[in-house]
């Protein structure tokens, strides 16, 4: 019965988006109020219809309703609570009704806090927002209906996936989605603006902290994933260039081009028609991604040629909704015009290269995902694209990128000044210089790209560093006034600073955990030592015990330092009950200097273990570098010059907005 | 999501067969050290044909674990990295590399990106080349605009104080 609540508040929503996606058209077209009000009024009601059937879904996983074939094939009544509830999303059905929902609460937010939008601005965006909305319900509805019932219902379920239980791959999709979908709000900005033909100011400062919030949640949602394969894969990889990581990467990597070049519109008025291909591009991106997921394609063109109910439609979606606004965008995008002018050197010029390399690198992991695909799709062969290609490709786009952000943020808009801004750098430069005689003395004997890598990350930190100091006078006037500035500079300043930061975490931790890695396979006996990291590791013998739906084999370790015991930690086997599938918990012991990691495999049958080893220098590093990146997002978003709807806002608006219509 | 749900699924089908874990075996590993290491880095560049984007270093797979032997097998036999690699796709086809050989096929794939980023160095050179030719008389036709938007935004600044002031105009700032 709630099933079935559900199901009807899904068609329900489907028939109010249908509505919200063509009247309040016709209202902005016609100038007609009451229609364009319409506009919030069903973006509130489709998120309100959407949760209803997202909460009758949940519900049925939560009772274990084995009636539903969703929850019978991804549920088991012996499962703990929390991975009953991951299990909605832990399937195709119920993901995309995730993906639903949070694009069905994007639409709300924006007719909630949008109060303060241009009437027409507002219906427009709102009614692109649904369009998405129409294309996806009609998907849930007709090729991944969750509700289906099964008659007669089995006594148990099949159990979620082993790997999945685990609280942060429980977490990892709603976040993921939020980011991923939350950039149909700037698609949707933007493709109200090539309608509407104007881009304004209001459009800026609203585009940003949307992008801002998706790109933090992304960001974050990216990095929990990487974790999780960090800790549960057992083999401590955290980055496989896997299609599906790649599907959500290249909207990061095009999203954070967009994030940048919406502070040239914001604070310049410049490169407006670029912007908007980006918002275009990134949203187009997350479809894409949603596709390739979604439609079984990746496992093989074969498959999807087989099945291919599901993946044709999303298919033509893509191709309605990315050929349309991108037919749309060379039609009108011309009538828009550039505002701000300014010089190639300068903050706006340093932005731009920002935007090149991004896109650059978004197109490489484009290209090296999807070839495989086409290649065998034109009857061209089979090729195997794997981390060894993007490694090549990828990481010398970043070099530059790299390089160039500790420059970037110090040049002035409109004409900088590279010279003097690296002469701002001498003590930087220095630090690096300092940085890398210290790692190669720390390294020696070590692959030199690790050094190279470290030396690349304090360059980049130290560039931060530099330019928070530049901005707070720091040494030049007296101390206290240094930190009165630095308590006066804006929040967004400090976003950026932690967010650039982080990235300089992330490439120490990335390049300690892959180019200085330390690895020892072994048969272990009880009680027989090793020795790795500096760390003494004691092999205690194994433990046999049992958790709530699953049986487990403990590998006992005692660790000690320079004779010093430091800790016990172990690695565990299980064996799923309900599949009999069996997963690897790593042992993990981590500090700032990096982390002891064991997992534990076969035994030889003589009481001997075989164990994988490793220490990874600096690991920790890239999971702070993420979280600070994260922060700096939120940091940035709080921002009282983004902070939607607060007071000042109103009373200036339309000062602000009526010198700068583009037309 | 759903990065891992594919993995997770091809994972699951691998593990029910073989159990979870541990690639590279301690039985498998050649003595020599130097050798060994060889291998390592060149199994990581093999791909595991049965598994979804897997290299046979990382893959507890049996299929993997045979070409990690045969890859140990040539390498004692005295083959070079390129020698093995070129047995391997005579074998198995170029599928099996997960760096695809620079050939007819993969043009695009590797240099696609070079093509993208020269494009990309066009079209900048083109925006900054039209700006500067238009730009003398755009800039006395649009004076009056841009000073207004300038006149707009330092009113904005002067509602928050300096601060945001501050973060547009740092450090030598504009030149009048």
């Amino acid at each position: 019965m709630i099933a079935e609540l559900g199901h009807f508040a899904l068609i329900l929503s489907l028939c109010v988006a249908v509505a919200q996606s063509t009247l309040p058209l016709a209202g902005a077209a016609r100038n007609h109020a009451g229609l364009m009000t319409l506009g919030s009024a069903a973006a509130i009601a489709q998120f309100f219809l959407v949760a209803i059937s997202f909460a009758a879904l949940t519900h049925a996983f939560v009772v274990s309703d084995f009636s539903l074939k969703v929850v019978a094939s991804n549920s088991h009544s012996l499962k703990p609570m929390i991975y009953k509830i991951s299990g909605v999303w832990g399937n195709h059905e119920g993901s995309m009704l995730l993906w639903v929902l949070i694009l069905a609460l994007f639409g709300g937010l924006i007719a909630g806090f949008g109060r303060n939008l241009p009437p027409p601005l507002r219906a427009r965006v709102l009614a692109v927002q649904a369009m998405i909305a129409v294309g996806f319900l009609l998907f849930l509805l007709l090729t991944s209906n969750p509700f289906e019932r099964l008659y007669p219902p089995p006594a148990n379920g099949n159990d979620l996936n082993p790997l999945l239980q685990d609280p942060g791959l429980a977490l990892h999709p709603p976040i993921l989605y939020v980011g991923y979908v939350g950039f149909s709000i700037a698609f949707s900005f933007a493709v109200a603006a090539l309608i509407e033909g104007r881009v304004d100011a209001a459009w800026a400062r609203w585009v940003r902290p949307w992008t801002l919030l998706a790109w933090s949640f992304l960001t974050g949602g990216i990095a929990l994933g990487s974790w999780w394969a960090y800790y549960e894969l057992g083999w401590g990889g955290f980055w496989y260039w896997d299609p599906v990581e790649n599907a959500s990467f290249m909207p990061w990597l095009v999203g954070t081009a967009l994030l940048h070049s919406a502070i040239v519109v914001e604070r310049r008025d410049a490169l407006k028609t670029w912007t908007i291909l980006l918002a275009i591009l990134t949203f187009s991106l997350s479809l894409i991604g949603t596709f390739l997921v979604r439609s079984g394609v990746l496992t093989s063109v074969h498959a999807f040629a087989v099945d291919p109910d599901r993946g044709v439609f999303i298919l033509l979606l893509l191709i309605i909704a990315i050929g349309g606004s991108l037919a749309l965008y060379a039609w009108r995008a011309p009538t828009l015009k550039g505002g701000g002018l300014f010089a190639p050197i300068s903050r706006e010029g340093a932005l731009l290269l920002n935007n090149l390399l991004l896109t650059t690198a978004a197109a490489t992991v484009f290209i090296g995902t999807l070839y495989p695909l086409l290649l065998e799709a034109v009857g061209g062969g089979k090729v195997s694209v794997g981390p060894p290609f993007f490694n090549a490709t990828f990481i010398p786009l970043m070099v530059p990128l790299v390089a160039a952000l500790a420059v970037g943020p110090l040049l002035a808009w409109k004409r900088g000044d590279i010279m003097g801004a690296l002469s701002r750098l001498k003590v930087a430069g220095a630090v690096t210089a300092v940085a890398l005689v210290l790692c190669a003395a720390l390294a020696w004997g070590r692959p030199i790209l690790g050094t190279i890598a470290m030396g690349f990350a304090v360059w980049l930190a130290a560039g931060v560093v530099t330019e928070i100091a530049e901005r707070i006078r720091l040494g030049r006037i007296p101390l206290r006034q240094s930190l009165a500035r630095a308590g006066g500079l804006p929040r967004s300043a400090w976003g950026m600073a932690l967010a650039h930061i982080g990235i300089a975490g992330i490439i120490a931790g990335a390049a300690g955990a892959t180019v200085w890695k330390e690895e020892i396979i072994h048969v272990m006996q009880p009680n027989e030592t090793m020795e790795i990291g500096g760390y003494t590791l004691t092999y205690d013998g194994v433990q046999d015990s049992r958790g709530p739906n699953y049986l487990t084999r403990k590998g006992l370790f005692s660790v000690s330092k320079d004779g010093e015991p430091v800790t016990k930690m172990y690695a565990e086997r299980r064996r799923y009950l309900v599949g009999g599938q069996q997963t690897t918990e790593a042992a993990i012991y981590s500090t700032l200097a990096g982390d002891l990691y064991a997992v534990v495999g076969d035994n030889d049958g003589q009481g001997g273990q075989t164990v994988n080893v490793y220490y990874k220098p600096l690991v920790p590093w890239m999971w702070i570098g993420s979280t600070l990146m994260v922060l700096g997002g939120f940091v940035s978003l709080s921002d009282r010059r983004l902070r939607i709807g607060a007071p000042s806002r109103k009373r200036r608006k339309p000062a602000a907005a009526q010198p700068v219509p583009a037309e | 999501m759903t990065r891992h749900l594919l993995a997770a699924a091809f994972l699951t089908v691998v593990m029910g067969l073989t159990g979870p874990g541990l690639a590279v075996q301690p039985d498998e590993m050649l003595s020599d050290p130097a050798q060994e290491a060889r291998a390592r880095a060149l199994s990581a560049e093999i791909r595991c044909l049965v598994c979804q984007n897997q290299s046979i270093d990382d893959s507890d797979a049996s299929l993997a674990r045979d070409l990690r032997l045969l890859v140990r097998e040539q390498i004692t036999a005295g083959k070079t990295d390129q020698g093995i690699r070129d047995f391997l796709v005579e074998r198995y086809g170029a599928f099996v590399l997960l760096k695809p050989p620079v050939n007819a096929s993969t043009w695009l794939l590797w240099f696609g990106p070079l093509i993208v980023f020269i494009l990309g160095v066009i079209g900048l050179t083109m925006f900054f080349r039209n700006r500067a030719q238009s730009g003398a008389p755009a800039a006395t036709a649009r004076l009056n605009a841009d000073e207004q938007a300038r006149i707009a935004r330092l009113l904005d600044d002067m509602e928050h104080g300096s601060e945001s002031h501050e973060s547009g105009d740092h450090g030598k700032g504009d030149k009048p």
